[in-house]
């Protein structure tokens, strides 16, 4: 493997060897030439597990369900409104929420590539990521949408995002019934990252 | 580029797996690649991934993809040799650098991300509730107009002001603001008879993508 010429217009694979192996060399290799700083490495893991992921987007579905003039500031512009729970950054700097209802089913795919909302969501699942996904979404999205257990009606349209600039898409799914009762820190816990993309429904408690 | 990245509405993945419980990152070199590339401040990244030759993008995990983009990025760029990418040892002679990203700085970088809008005088050709037709371009550079919504009718839903134009910025032809929108597709107009006729497809694109219908 170690003596492929490089040219990447030949046929040979352009992915030799061991990942995790040459990470580590590639990694000491960028610190050796002062271009990384290791404690920034661990910074920013520390941050993609700890500061952002599907619990943020929950406290923002949770809080349009019990406040409809936040519900209406997040429709209009979700990056304000989002920031003002205090989730903003890398992959969330143009926010659109969007709102499921008896009538339209809202889901979001990124056929191109794997865009999807950080902030709000965290990292995307590998389903997420994955050719399946990608390819099938835009083309048969009821197909889908009934693998993750969801079969909609056929008088409900279903409304594909593809996000393919830098705008990014966070489904706010229904309420569900019988939760009139609950507070917002608990309709927060029933709120999945699934119903967020859109290929699920928050189920009633 | 007609590159193997864009899937949209291709036959052939087989179901789609969700895994439960799904760990953020399924190694620790995963956590450190997508650090290594947070963190390294080198551009283009998404280009250099659609020019991997297909049947590596297919075989490629993600994280994998993102392996081989920084490491043929960096070497473009003369951040790196290859040499010293498979040594794993600097060049005696190479420049000390530094760091793009300290440690302190990481948590305000991310909460600030980076914006995509600019201030442009060029005033918007279209509004909500026009028709448009996509151009039918097959560019070999990179672009977000996906195959299957090319030369394709639809009708303008939102605008989302001037936004960096990826695909000069491909070229190294600068950012070239312009109008970006949302255009909603008919799924019909997409695929054909079989699909419901409720269903629509909406994907944001650039003017330039676009004609008057």
């Amino acid at each position: 493997m170690s003596s492929h010429d490089h040219d990447h217009e030949h046929e040979h694979s352009v992915l030799p060897g061991d990942a995790a192996l040459r990470v580590k060399a590639l990694e000491s290799l960028l610190v050796e030439k002062g271009l990384v700083d290791p404690a920034a490495l661990d910074a920013i893991i520390e941050y993609y597990e700890h500061k952002v992921g599907p619990r943020n987007g929950a406290r923002v579905v949770a809080r349009a369900w019990v406040d409809p003039t936040y519900k209406s500031r997040l429709l209009t512009d979700a990056t304000a409104a989002i920031a003002e729970l205090g989730f903003s950054g890398a992959q969330g700097e143009h926010m659109v929420v969007v709102e499921n209802t008896p009538e339209t089913h809202n889901v979001v795919v990124c056929t191109l590539c794997s865009c999807y909302p950080w902030p709000v969501l965290g990292l995307p699942p590998a389903w997420y990521k994955s050719a399946a996904y990608r390819a099938r979404s835009v083309i048969e999205p009821r197909a889908v949408l009934s693998e993750f257990g969801l079969e909609l009606p056929d008088d409900v349209a279903v409304r594909v995002w593809d996000s393919t600039a830098e705008i990014r898409y966070m489904v706010l799914p229904e309420r569900p019934a019988g939760t009139e009762a609950m507070t917002e820190e608990l309709l927060a816990e029933l709120v999945t990252r699934d119903s967020m993309i859109g290929v699920a429904r928050v189920a009633a408690p | 580029m007609n590159g193997v990245h864009d899937m949209g509405g291709m036959h052939g993945f087989g179901p789609i797996i969700p895994e439960a419980d799904e760990p953020i990152w399924h190694a620790p070199w995963e956590a450190r690649m997508y650090a290594l590339a947070r963190s390294a401040g080198i551009p283009g990244m998404r280009q250099q991934i659609e020019r991997m030759p297909p049947a590596d993008y297919l075989r490629s995990s993600y994280y994998e993809k993102w392996l081989y983009a920084l490491v043929e990025n960096a070497i473009r760029l003369g951040v790196v040799t290859r040499e010293e990418v498979e040594t794993g040892k600097p060049d005696p002679s190479s420049p000390k650098g530094t760091p793009t990203l300290l440690a302190d700085q990481v948590e305000d970088v991310m909460n600030r991300g980076r914006l995509s809008t600019r201030a442009v005088e060029r005033q918007p050709a279209f509004q909500p509730d026009d028709m448009v037709r996509t151009r039918n371009i097959h560019p070999v550079t990179h672009t977000r107009l996906p195959r299957f919504a090319r030369d394709k009718p639809g009708i303008i839903t939102l605008l989302h002001g001037a936004h960096v134009y990826p695909d000069s910025v491909a070229q190294g032809q600068g950012e070239n603001p312009q109008p970006l929108y949302t255009v909603e597709f008919r799924a019909r107009d997409l695929w054909g008879e079989a699909a419901n006729p409720r269903d629509t497809v909406r994907i944001d694109l650039w003017e330039d993508y676009l004609e008057p219908a």
